[in-house]
């Protein structure tokens, strides 16, 4: 690493306005060469504004960016990419029906008379791939691969368009805990090879693991830098959040009543009439936290589905007070006093264009008081909406907003409102607080805890461990569609879980 | 700026880009016209105007026009509600026709005659529903229960209802509804207690324009207001989260579908009974297509159909007298439409001409 030291990139100044918000106000920013600098901070913060005016996605109003040492004005990514910026974006950039090769060299295609050639950037590719360490096999379909190798492919894109400046926006929200560590030790990889790489996240252990330096952003303005030997988990938290954060969840002893759901060898398909769960059995009590830790891919979302009746069961037995779930829709086990907070809150938990008001009832709209005779009681929805606006802390401009322009913190809390705001039995619970802020997932996690006092069955589903050793009463271990292990929270450490997340048996 | 900052006409221009943006879309597909009318040698305001004056240069050339948008308003409401759901519904081509063949057909039969008027009007515009409801369940059903994709099976179900009526009006041996009476090839006639009153004697204007216009009302009261229509909203917009929240998504298909076809084969029991008196198979070709683009112009909303039924309406009913006075083909109309349809599509188009921001945070109709 000779070529240390010099800034790579310089941002001083930047302003950059939306109608209605200030994204970024007179930020300053700097990459050195070879150095991994973290951009930290909630969502909104305004990381994800700064990065696209770094790659040309957005002008600034004011402030000035040196590339290297030269002043620069981007006007598209084009620009951005000329001079060696790469940007991996948190959503990704992918045609899921080309293979991976075909996906890397989309729009800088190499053509020999009038014909595309791909022998060229075939040898190319796997040039990087063994360069860096990125094992990929070049004619796989995207639309295959699973999100930890999609976001190899991403960043096999940034690097064969030749960039030194990588922008990784969020890298690790879609991963799981074992992609997240491997993902950690390719980007070392790769400012050990002379990379400079501003890696956004808002998670703050990753932060700790992999940072040279840390920039905290909050409400568009930079509120500190330092380095991770200075700093902690808890001082980051509150430089984010811009007051003290809890990280533990503040609960008391639990008081498991009576069995609520038991489920007995069950066996589910995912859409490809694959067996996703098989085998599962595992009882949740009145007043407990049930977690299940798994790797994801396990049979988590299926197993969550047909307890939810969205998805049938193959066989088995699912009971709920008794009585058995099997072959009843999504209506009739909700009316059997079961909530279910899905995973996907824009694809199954909202219609996004629907006002917040109407997404809040948007399993009881058909019952008294929200209609009557088959007609809607517009002024019973709007009470019930301000209310629980009021109750859940919903930061909305209004009740008749479309949901989908809440950030989805707030998005987050309309689906936790709704299925919360009545008296729950069971409430199924998956990926409560992904891609939430610090601020959303302690309310989120205080409510839970709130349900679980009232004498609910919570299941909660979850990809990441420390949300489930943090909540669970009870903690059960999902592998291969079966729950191998469960034990009492006391005796779960994160060796022990991680183990049987990754193998299914005990330590001998 | 912040939108406190925009200056307020700014605003306001840019909140009314729901009716805006369609009507600059016809304007500008106007000045696009123009051009092809230059082309073949004729003046555009001429023609243009000629074409206003053929429309509603008198109280007859008005009636002729909303009574030719009467139908429009009928099936271009069908494919309205069906968007709603999700769903293309390209059949009220055949769906019209599908209401219109059991109206003449019911209308006709002879034990039905001895019956007050009011009573006949209403099983013979019932029979027409009845019949375009199911024309529009058909694709519904096949769409719910094997997933067969509805744009296919309507242009199917409207081959297949062409045809059919086309056998059923025009076969003399046997004859089947045909008017051996009359040379033309066309069903018997309604009888006169059967028919709903014109509005303007000597026009097709009639009755049925209320009828549509009530229809109008029904659909977007049933769409806002109660829970069927949150339910077809819904499916229409994320069926995913529909069928989470607990609706049924195929039986929601299945409703939007036959309700759709009904609306459509209401339209065209309207016409048998108010405007013709009896069934010629061809009155209604282009019906159904051009509701399609009567709906798109009106971005699905109920009430917006009215004015782009009406311009089709006008359109259509100018059309001869531009002819005359520019001789300017009445194709010239057909261009227009297509410019018109073209500028909605792509609205983009219009937006950037006329500096119309794209709403943030929500989807189309």
């Amino acid at each position: 690493m000779a070529d240390t030291g010099h800034p790579v990139l310089e941002l001083t100044g930047i302003t950059k306005t939306f109608p209605g918000v200030v994204a970024n106000r007179d930020v300053s920013f700097s990459l050195e060469q070879g150095e991994i600098h973290c951009l930290l901070g909630e969502n909104g913060a305004g990381k994800s504004t700064l990065m696209n005016v770094v790659f040309g996605l957005y002008q600034p109003d004011s402030g000035t960016m040196r590339v290297n040492g030269r002043e620069m004005a981007f006007s598209s990514s084009a620009d951005a990419i000329a001079e060696r910026i790469g940007m991996v974006h948190q959503h990704f950039q992918l045609v899921p029906t080309l293979s991976v090769l075909e996906n890397v060299v989309l729009g800088a295609e190499t053509v020999r008379h009038g014909v595309l050639d791909m022998d060229e950037p075939r040898a190319a590719l796997e040039r990087l791939s063994a360069d860096y360490g990125l094992p990929i096999d070049p004619d796989a379909l995207v639309g295959d691969l699973s999100v930890g190798i999609r976001q190899r492919v991403e960043l096999l894109k940034a690097l064969y368009r030749d960039a030194d400046i990588l922008i990784l926006d969020e890298p690790t929200a879609v991963l799981t805990p074992g992609e997240v560590d491997e993902f950690l030790s390719t980007t070392r990889e790769l400012v050990r090879s002379g990379k400079s790489v501003i890696f956004i996240t808002h998670k703050l252990r990753e932060v700790l693991a992999v940072a040279d330096r840390i920039t905290v952003l909050r409400g568009g303005e930079v509120v500190g830098s330092t380095v991770p030997g200075e700093t902690d988990e808890a001082e980051l938290a509150s430089m984010m959040v811009g007051r003290e954060v809890s990280f533990t969840v503040d609960r008391g002893e639990s008081h498991p009543g009576e069995k609520v759901l038991s489920v007995r060898d069950l066996r589910v398909l995912d859409n490809r009439g694959v067996a996703m769960v098989e085998g599962c059995s595992f009882e949740v009590r009145a007043g407990e936290i049930f977690g299940i830790a798994g790797v994801e891919g396990n049979g988590q979302r299926e197993l969550v589905e047909a307890l939810a009746g969205m998805r049938p069961v193959d066989s088995g037995d699912l009971r709920l007070g008794g009585r058995s779930l099997v072959g009843l829709g999504p209506r009739q086990i909700a009316e059997l006093a079961v909530g279910h907070i899905p995973e996907d809150r824009s694809r199954h938990g909202l219609i996004a264009p629907f006002a917040v008001s109407d997404n809040l009832v948007l399993n009881q709209y058909h019952r008294s008081p929200f209609s009557r005779r088959l007609v809607r009681n517009r002024i019973a929805v709007e009470s019930h909406a301000a209310e629980l606006v009021d109750k859940f802390d919903i930061r909305t401009p209004g009740i008749s907003v479309p949901v989908g322009q809440l950030s989805g913190g707030n998005q987050q809390k309309v689906v936790v409102a709704r299925e919360m705001s009545r008296p729950l039995k069971l409430l199924l619970v998956a990926q409560p607080t992904r891609g939430l802020d610090v601020g959303s997932i302690e309310f989120i996690h205080s409510q839970l805890v709130r349900m679980r006092d009232r004498g609910t069955a919570i299941l909660l589903v979850s990809a990441e461990l420390d949300e489930v050793l943090g909540l669970a009463d009870t903690v059960g271990v999902l592998y291969r569609g079966r729950v191998v292990a469960t034990m009492a929270a006391e005796e779960a450490d994160r060796g022990r879980i991680g183990l049987l997340m990754a193998s299914g048996v005990e330590a001998a | 700026m912040t939108p406190e900052d925009r200056p307020p006409l700014v605003t306001t221009y840019q909140r009314l880009a729901p009716v805006t943006v369609p009507i600059l879309a016809i304007l500008t597909a106007l000045v696009v016209a123009g051009g092809a009318v230059v082309a073949a040698g004729s003046n555009p305001l001429e023609a243009y105007w000629a074409l206003i004056d053929g429309a509603f240069g008198s109280w007859d050339r008005l009636a002729t026009t909303v009574g030719r948008a009467t139908p429009f308003i009928g099936t271009a409401l069908a494919m309205a509600f069906a968007y709603k759901a999700g769903l293309f519904n390209i059949g009220a081509e055949g769906q019209i026709l599908a209401g219109a063949l059991a109206a003449a057909w019911v209308g006709t039969w002879s034990w039905l005659q001895g019956w007050p008027g009011p009573v006949l009007i209403v099983v013979v515009l019932a029979s027409g529903t009845f019949g375009g409801f199911v024309w529009g369940l058909i694709p519904g059903v096949l769409k719910a229960r094997t997933g067969a994709h509805e744009v296919i099976t309507t242009i199917m179900m409207n081959f297949i209802m062409a045809l059919a009526a086309a056998w059923l009006v025009n076969s003399l041996n046997p004859v089947i509804l045909r008017d051996t009476e009359v040379s033309v090839a066309r069903t018997r006639p309604l009888p006169a207690g059967a028919r709903l009153p014109e509005l303007v004697s000597g026009t097709k204007l009639h009755l049925g324009l209320f009828l549509m216009l009530a229809l109008v009302g029904l659909t977007a009261w049933v769409l806002e207001k109660t829970t069927f229509g949150f339910e077809v909203r819904a499916v229409g917009t994320n069926p995913e989260a529909a069928r989470y929240a607990g609706m049924s998504v195929n039986r929601t298909i299945i409703a939007a579908m036959a309700i759709s076809g009904a609306m459509a084969g209401l339209a065209g029991a309207g016409q048998v009974s108010g405007a013709e008196g009896h069934l010629s198979p061809g009155i209604f070709v282009n019906v159904g297509f051009d509701a399609i683009a009567i709906a798109l112009l009106a971005r699905a909303n109920a009430y917006g159909i009215v004015p782009a039924a009406l311009l089709w309406g006008a359109l259509l009913s100018g059309a001869p007298l531009m002819q005359q006075r520019a001789g300017m083909s009445t194709d010239l109309v057909r261009i227009i439409e297509a410019a018109i349809l073209v500028f909605i599509a792509g609205d983009v188009i219009i937006r950037y001409l006329f500096r119309i921001r794209t709403p943030e945070g929500t989807d189309g109709p």
